[in-house]
């Protein structure tokens, strides 16, 4: 109650003293009632590092477990319950997170906008994460555990589970809840909020991908709520829209999740694509090629994401003329992420390259997102999916996309914005070894599971035969290097903000967009109260 | 311009869309039967496309009729042993099942020909076989199939065996 | 405790070492024995080319603009940006060549759905976590069995060398005739499975309540194996496929022991399996491993239906419940040692087993498994783990099975 009280009382004082610049609370009422676009920025930022250390030691254990045929370390339950959390907090509470995070960082200042549209709505945005995390870290000390089902929670199976299944859903529920009132906030500040002179066809990419992307959540994540909560009345109220005693149909289930999944997809891929679309020119101290074709792309990516969703279900045994057109909507996506790669390399031809941390995540993300990209080529045509799907070469492949796309990302865009967002210079040596060991240890981790998947080894398995003990014996072991280069970037980042050189406004010389030309770094707290006129 | 008010506006529009699209999920169910009735998506049977009603009187096959229920406590049988038809022809015949279990039971029939290859030469354009079918305790029920046996059969064969399996379709219970 | 682990470590990288020896690395489709399998073999590879001449071409440009186009060596950047014609080009190209592969693809796609006019069809249901397989139509119709995975225990907690065919073995192998058409129409008992032979380009999801079909010829006699590709529960790792491809000649004479087995024409063991006349379900469970006489209704004696139900509790029950009877409470499988419901009046543990338990791992045996099984492990389970109490007779069973 008393939070609520200091809430009304700080909007009040903010409306008076808006233009003294009045700096916020102290400590943690700081945190928990802040309104401001970068506050909420970090908030988010962090909260994606903690899950993502979360999900990585559940990643961790999942490697141990198949360090070696035979089980070990846990029961085959515990291992399914490991394999479900891991990807739904990475999916739910990293990944996407974490670019909400820079987007309130970022999209206020690249449009030249004072704060978001909806300031208070964009603290419970992110306030309703770390109950949805609770609860979903909660499930695993209910009795039966967190639900051994998969992040795509399949029916009927999802009936067999205990109450931890019941927390997972609402853990969902709150996360589409914070998604979507993020995603609608985004799109009324990019539309509404914009500087003068910022039409949308100047705004920066990171913006325009933004855009698109909230659109997408707009319209996924209530699917995927309607489908839990389907999954939920089935489990306690009698409902049967999955189970076919009662008239459903367990591959319903699969359709509306998919319909949802497969766009969500791009809701991870595509603010990664706009973090890259800022990192490479700067870096490259020449404009990005076709910045026209790239924001076309990325709406026909973003249509063309919500007719290929059953391409994940291609052995549940649909009409031949529904493999078909599937497979060809989906092979068509190559052709927009295909014209992306081709001006990423554009912009790099004839530039003035050098090598910072940022730039190399940007090109590790390019040369590795393309690979991922291929192997989904591959796994597009009907007959060899049929063939790999539910095995190891579809985890080498989403991983590829996942974290050599969306993470690499994140990392080229951390580095890139860190002295803008703290005002000091991280240190570049460490941050070249933090490129170079999670390049090496993530393919060592990735690569060789897509030979077992072609030999034959089906995913989420706790144990398995002996001819596949040679390669996940590898890939363990990258896990185990990947994991520990990640308490590397932690130190990094403190290290940074405790003791870094202090930066100049505009530490990178081809970087061009309001934040570097128009604000001090580090900025103060509220910036462009009056909005800069954009030529 | 008033940007508050503005931005009202297009966030309460935003919100519908949200709405909506949560709605849109439940209106997946109806829609998915539709299509899948309308695909025959969940039948592993199909109805055969028939082309060519031109009926060649110089011939007369004999179409044998047989049937099996496998693990079911179904009673199937058709109710008659054979009938004669030239190729071209729309003939029908009927089959029988009795459900002698006290309990409603799900089941499915899948058909084999004898010879083989005369199956394609066999068009069903309705069986009970291109569903499942569920009988309550002790219900009797009579289905036909209409077919045409295509006149492209090869000129050797004179007499085809038509048989049907049914098997109980596990996880179904006895509802549908 | 972190070096003890670090030991293990570097135990399992020079076990690793040593067992690259013994197993074969496998890193590419096992060799294929349909021609379905090899068609998506050569696609593969086709496609596979296409792509590396894609991708060496593109990263060319990049690795020699991040070359020669370096601030360090003083390149100035140009400033260009847009172009119509170059951007038209890498649209359409790409477009072009993804309809290259689009047609011969195609064809495979069609071919794979064409389950018409097959020489054998035979039924596969997945079961929490075994597989059950009827033969419906074609030679050797009415057979029906069982199929678990039959690497022992022991292999799998490490307390026993693994055997050469870890977790890809099984009790009952589907047996199949070489060259002949087989449709596999696949369905499930409880939550959705999928049913895959690798080296037979065949998978196809098995969903519960509903059929679907696929099919495969195998061109080459041996054993093949696969495993269960769709998460189905705790023991998912734990079901394996295998298919022994046969020659004609002796593919009639194993129709012909199944059948005198499912006749029970042979009885070496002293206990029932199958009633010809009463339960067809019980030749679902005509398993050699427990054949017997052929009367369900006579009366055994409790050490028989003692020692054979606890072949069935390994075979069915031991997953959850566990051998010692302590169950897992993670997965609502309760402990049947010194549970009042298993000790206490019969037809409780009866119907349970019977009819399972709905919303939980615990499925409905009346399918799998004849009067006279079931009562011997119930009959196991009333008299183990301290458990006392009297034995359940196949009568019985019989009584509560409407």
């Amino acid at each position: 109650m008393s939070s609520v009280a200091h809430d009304h009382a700080h909007a009040h004082d903010h409306a008076h003293d808006h233009d003294h610049h009045h700096g916020p609370y102290k400590g943690v009422m700081r945190w928990i009632t802040t309104t401001n676009h970068k506050d909420i920025g970090t908030l988010y930022l962090w909260f994606s590092f903690i899950m993502f250390s979360v999900g990585g030691l559940m990643a961790v254990g999942i490697r141990l477990e198949l360090f070696s045929p035979g089980l070990q370390y846990m029961d085959p339950d515990f291992f399914n319950q490991l394999t479900t959390m891991h990807g739904l907090i990475m999916v739910f509470g990293a990944i996407m997170p974490v670019f909400v995070g820079f987007a309130n960082w970022q999209i206020p200042m690249m449009i030249g906008a004072p704060d978001m549209a909806f300031a208070r709505l964009n603290n419970w945005s992110f306030w309703l994460l770390p109950f949805a995390a609770t609860l979903l870290v909660l499930s695993f000390f209910m009795p039966g555990g967190a639900p051994g089902v998969g992040w795509t929670m399949y029916a009927p199976l999802t009936v067999q589970m205990g109450v931890g299944m019941d927390l997972t859903i609402f853990a969902v529920h709150i996360l589409g809840m914070s998604s979507i009132l993020g995603s609608i906030n985004i799109i009324t500040t990019i539309l509404n909020m914009r500087a003068p002179g910022m039409t949308l066809m100047k705004m920066p990419l990171f913006v325009w991908t933004w855009l698109i992307t909230a659109y997408l959540l707009v319209a996924a994540m209530p699917v995927l709520a309607g489908a839990v909560t389907m999954t939920l009345t089935d489990r306690h109220f009698g409902t049967t829209f999955f189970n076919a005693a009662g008239g459903g149909d367990p591959v319903l289930y699969q359709h509306i999740f998919w319909f949802f999944g497969h766009p969500e997809v791009y809701i991870i891929a595509l603010p990664g694509f706009g973090v890259i679309s800022q990192v490479i020119p700067a870096f490259s101290r020449k404009p990005l090629f076709g910045y026209a074709s790239m924001v076309y792309a990325t709406a026909a990516i973003a249509i063309i994401s919500f007719i290929v969703w059953a391409h994940h279900m291609y052995t549940v045994g649909m009409p031949v003329t529904g493999q078909l057109f599937f497979m060809y909507a989906t092979m068509l996506v190559a052709v927009p992420t295909g014209v992306k790669v081709f001006n990423w390399v554009a912009t790099m031809w004839k530039g003035s390259l050098t090598f910072e941390t940022p730039m190399l995540f940007a090109l590790g993300f390019l040369f590795m997102f393309t690979l991922g990209g291929f192997t989904g080529l591959v796994l597009s045509i009907v007959p060899i999916d049929i063939q790999m799907h539910d095995t190891y070469y579809v985890v080498a492949h989403f991983h590829y996309v996942m974290v050599a796309g969306a993470l690499f990302a994140a990392f080229a865009g951390v580095y890139f914005w860190l002295p803008k967002w703290t005002g000091r210079m991280y240190n570049e040596t460490l941050g070249k070894w933090h490129f170079w060991l999670t390049l090496i240890f993530f393919n060592m981790i990735f690569f060789v599971q897509h030979f077992l998947g072609l030999a034959g080894m089906p995913r989420r398995i706790a144990d398995y035969p002996l001819m596949f003990e040679t390669w996940n014996k590898v890939s363990s072991i990258g896990a185990f290097g990947m994991g520990l280069a990640q308490i590397l970037f932690l130190y990094i980042v403190v290290k940074t903000i405790r003791s870094g050189e202090p930066a100049p406004q505009r530490p990178w010389e081809g970087a061009d967009s309001l934040e570097w030309t128009h604000l001090p770094t580090p900025p103060p707290y509220h910036t462009f109260e009056t909005q800069p006129i954009v030529k | 311009m008033n940007v508050t008010a503005e931005n009202r506006r297009l966030s309460r529009r935003l919100a519908i869309v949200a709405v909506g699209m949560f709605g849109f999920a439940f209106a997946l169910v109806p829609f998915y039967n539709q299509i899948c009735v309308a695909l025959g998506i969940n039948s592993i049977e199909r109805p055969d496309k028939v082309v060519n009603t031109q009926i060649d009187t110089s011939r007369t096959v004999t179409i044998e009729l047989d049937s099996n229920a496998h693990n079911l406590p179904w009673r199937f049988r058709p109710l008659v042993s054979e009938v004669k038809v030239h190729p071209g022809e729309i003939a029908m015949v009927e089959y029988e099942i009795v459900n002698m279990r006290e309990a409603p039971v799900t089941g499915q029939a899948v058909p084999s020909y004898g010879p083989q290859h005369a199956g394609e030469y066999f068009q069903k354009i309705e069986c009970f076989c291109f569903t499942h079918q569920t009988l309550a305790p002790g219900e009797t029920r009579r289905m036909p199939v209409v077919f045409v046996v295509d006149p492209k059969l090869p000129k050797d064969v004179s007499t085809i065996a038509v048989s049907y399996t049914f098997f109980e379709v596990a996880g179904r219970g006895g509802k549908t | 405790m972190k070096g003890s682990k670090l030991i293990s470590i570097l135990a399992g990288l020079a076990a690793c070492a040593a067992s690259g020896a013994a197993h074969a690395i496998a890193w590419y489709f096992q060799t294929p024995a349909s021609k379905m399998a090899q068609d998506i073999d050569i696609l593969h590879q086709v496609i596979m080319w296409i792509i590396l001449v894609i991708f060496v071409g593109v990263f060319s440009f990049m690795f020699y603009a991040c070359y020669a186009h370096r601030k360090s060596i003083g390149h100035k950047a140009a400033q260009f940006h847009e172009n119509t014609t170059v951007e038209l080009l890498w649209t359409v190209i790409p477009a072009l060549i993804l309809v290259i592969i689009a047609w011969p693809v195609t064809k495979v796609v069609i071919a794979q759905k064409d389950t018409s006019a097959p020489d054998l069809t035979i039924k596969v249901t997945g079961y929490q976590w075994k597989w059950g397989y009827d033969y419906l139509r074609g030679e050797g119709e009415g057979i029906s069995f069982v199929s678990t995975l039959a690497t022992p225990r022991d292999q799998i907690e490490g307390k026993a060398p693994k055997g050469e065919n870890y977790l890809l073995e099984v009790d009952n192998e589907m047996v199949v005739p070489v060259g002949k058409k087989i449709r596999v129409i696949t369905t499930a008992g409880d939550v959705v499975h999928a049913w895959w032979i690798p080296a037979l380009g065949a998978k196809q999801d098995a969903i519960p309540g509903f059929l679907r079909d696929t099919w495969f010829r195998a061109e080459q006699t041996g054993t093949y194996r696969g495993q269960c590709t769709e998460l189905c529960g705790k023991e998912h790792a734990y079901m394996p496929i295998v298919v022994r491809v046969v020659p004609q000649d002796q593919y009639t004479k194993w129709v012909g022991e199944r059948k005198k087995v499912a006749a029970g024409a042979e009885a070496p063991a002293p206990v029932a399996s199958a009633a010809p006349a009463s339960a067809a379900p019980a030749a679902a469970a005509a398993a050699p491993a427990a054949a017997a006489p052929a009367d369900d209704s006579k009366p055994l004696p409790l050490a028989d239906l003692v020692s054979r139900g606890e072949k069935i509790y390994a075979a069915n029950c031991v997953a959850c419940h566990q051998a010692t009877g302590q169950g897992m409470p993670a997965i609502k499988a309760p402990a049947l040692a010194g549970n009042k419901l298993v000790t206490g009046a019969e037809q409780e543990p009866i119907d349970t087993v019977l009819n399972g338990r709905p919303n939980t791992a615990m499925q409905p045996f009346r399918q799998q498994l004849s009067d006279a099984e079931i009562a011997a492990v119930i009959t196991y389970m009333r008299n183990s783990w301290g458990n006392k109490a009297s034995e359940v007779q196949p009568a019985e069973v019989k009584a509560r099975r409407k």
